[in-house]
């Protein structure tokens, strides 16, 4: 098994913040690497580095064998990025947004616009290709930026969030899109703040939190620790939450969390939903609420590093 | 550091550059209001100078303009630069350099390719000027076309050096809005404040001599000589010396914030 991207101990430092904490990072050639973990977590400074955009304070990384630092340019020529905003001039057309990047890199007049037009087609815009980027929608524009990343057939190529303020239809339309990219053999490193887009798209995937990695895996072996899903009961007396915490902790093996009148607990093993109903039946109390239903990052979190992440409770206050 | 600059040859950072100008040429034709932005302006500024204002400042409107035809140009090409720190710090806003920085071209072409973009902006309003003002009935001096084709030279390679101060503001301050409002608040005063428009003599003597030293007054008394009468030699030496030390104090300062960006 050969590794494309390798990070060793990165460091990021601002001057209020550290935003990387020693970030250690292997992806396997070919694969789809998700890098999972919320806003400020040091998603974007690890790509930037990776993509030769921002030097790293100390720790080393090579994509392909190649130093991103003191052989840049070698590796510029091998990776592509696309930004968390559609990098693409805006006030340029589809097509010659494509062809501009075709013509810097060094391919013909006939070269650029065929890579072009190919590309357009490819990724849905063959019609739109003649007009202006500010006139696309956001899934459009989205695809156009994956598709100026392929102009020079990267072999690594980095997606940061890629579907970050999209709508679902166009967040499944790039799901497609990044399902295809595997096809044609280049290693992809995504980051997401979205734990089902990570689930969907990637076949390992590394979970950030502040600056550095606190689990990696494959999305199996994630689910399996961290528990995949979630159980929501409400008692339908609010004297009955002592017993409800009691049994579900005891049947469930976790300390459930409690807000207000409801508990929650991570679940690896959706047989125990029954077993529940069951028990707390025996127990005499009467449900308002019980409900199994897919993690999200947040639960993820919290069973990880038994903190909910920053961004979740500032959005609360 | 050093291996990176090496593998991009130095014609093929060129081309780079020029493939980068064409980009923004093309914008133009996408946006045809932009002309008007750089042909209209200096029209009018040379039509109000000289029909509205030419009368009370020079005697008679010919006068004026024989006097203001080489100020405007070089004011419009002044303010002109502010478009090159606007666009440069709207490629910044909106991530299209973090594109190009990721390409595997010459790190200096995204700034290269702006300036040139714009000095051909340039050279069209100075064009532009010296038709119209043909029309209002300036007539070149002794010097004739080769007069003009200096101009050209002189002012650009002046507002080349500007420029590079204006990218460094563009670099720090990465928002387009408050690079316009710096840039306005810098070059306007610098530009009023100088010989472009009227004769130093009356202002007050601080300010006479403040606006002998400024070096729009310099760049705008040459092109007065090249493309009219008057001193050539002594103004366009000082105003060579300002453009080095410009571009000397700025460039590597701007190329330094450049790479450092983002």
């Amino acid at each position: 098994m050969t590794y494309s991207i390798i990070a060793d101990a990165l460091v990021k430092r601002y001057a209020q913040t550290t935003a990387l904490n020693g970030i250690d990072l292997n992806v396997r050639t070919g694969a789809v690497f998700g890098l999972l973990g919320p806003n400020g977590a040091g998603k974007t400074t690890a790509v930037r580095i990776l993509a030769t955009l921002l030097t790293p304070d100390s720790g080393r990384a090579t994509v392909d064998g190649l130093d991103v630092v003191s052989q840049a340019h070698q590796v510029r020529e091998i990776i592509a990025l696309t930004g968390q905003y559609a990098s693409v001039d805006e006030t340029l057309t589809g097509t010659e947004n494509l062809y501009l990047i075709g013509r810097l890199t060094g391919q013909s007049r006939a070269a650029a616009k065929s890579r072009a037009r190919e590309l357009l087609n490819q990724f849905g815009l063959g019609d739109v290709a003649g007009r202006a980027v500010k006139t696309y929608s956001g899934g459009m524009r989205r695809r156009l930026d994956v598709a100026a990343s392929l102009v020079t057939r990267p072999r690594v190529l980095y997606l940061d969030e890629p579907t970050t303020g999209l709508d679902p239809r166009s967040r499944n339309q790039m799901w497609d899109v990044v399902r295809g990219l595997t096809d044609t053999g280049v290693t992809v490193l995504l980051t997401t703040q979205y734990l089902d887009e990570a689930d969907q798209l990637a076949s390992e995937i590394a979970v950030v939190d502040h600056g550095s990695v606190i689990a990696s895996g494959t999305p199996e072996d994630l689910k399996a620790r961290t528990g995949a899903q979630t159980l929501t009961v409400r008692a339908a007396d609010p004297a009955h939450l002592p017993i409800v915490r009691t049994v579900v902790g005891s049947l469930t093996r976790t300390a459930p969390e409690v807000r207000g009148t409801t508990l929650t607990t991570p679940v690896t093993d959706p047989d125990i939903t029954p077993l529940v109903v069951r028990a707390l039946d025996e127990a005499g109390v009467r449900l308002a609420e019980l409900t199994l239903r897919g993690s999200t990052l947040d639960e993820v979190f919290l069973s990880l590093t038994g903190h909910r992440s920053q961004t979740h409770q500032e959005t609360l206050v | 550091m050093t291996t990176m600059t090496v593998r991009v040859s130095p014609p093929q950072a060129i081309a780079q550059s020029v493939k980068l100008s064409w980009r923004t040429l093309v914008q133009i034709k996408h946006n045809p209001a932009e002309v008007l932005d750089f042909s209209v302006q200096p029209i009018m500024f040379l039509l109000l100078f000289v029909y509205v204002f030419g009368g009370a400042l020079g005697g008679t409107t010919q006068q004026y303009l024989t006097y203001v035809l080489p100020g405007i140009i070089v004011q419009n090409s002044l303010f002109t630069t502010m478009n090159t720190a606007t666009g440069l710090a709207t490629d910044l806003e909106k991530g299209f350099f973090d594109r190009l920085r990721s390409l595997p071209i010459a790190r200096f072409a995204p700034l290269a390719g702006r300036i040139v973009a714009d000095l051909v902006k340039q050279a069209w309003a100075i064009a532009l000027l010296l038709a119209i003002g043909s029309i209002m009935g300036f007539r070149t001096g002794p010097h004739g076309a080769l007069g003009a084709l200096a101009t050209f030279a002189l002012v650009l390679v002046c507002t080349l050096s500007v420029s590079w101060a204006l990218v460094l503001v563009a670099m720090l301050a990465a928002n387009p809005e408050k690079v316009q409002i710096f840039g306005f608040v810098v070059l306007f005063p610098l530009t009023f404040t100088s010989g472009a428009f009227v004769p130093t003599g009356t202002m007050p003597g601080w300010l006479q001599a403040w606006s002998k030293a400024n070096p729009v007054t310099l760049i705008a008394q040459t092109s007065r000589g090249l493309l009219g009468t008057g001193p050539i030699a002594r103004p366009a030496v000082e105003s060579l010396i300002y453009a080095a030390a410009f571009t000397l104090v700025f460039a590597p300062l701007a190329v330094r914030a450049f790479k450092r960006r983002v």
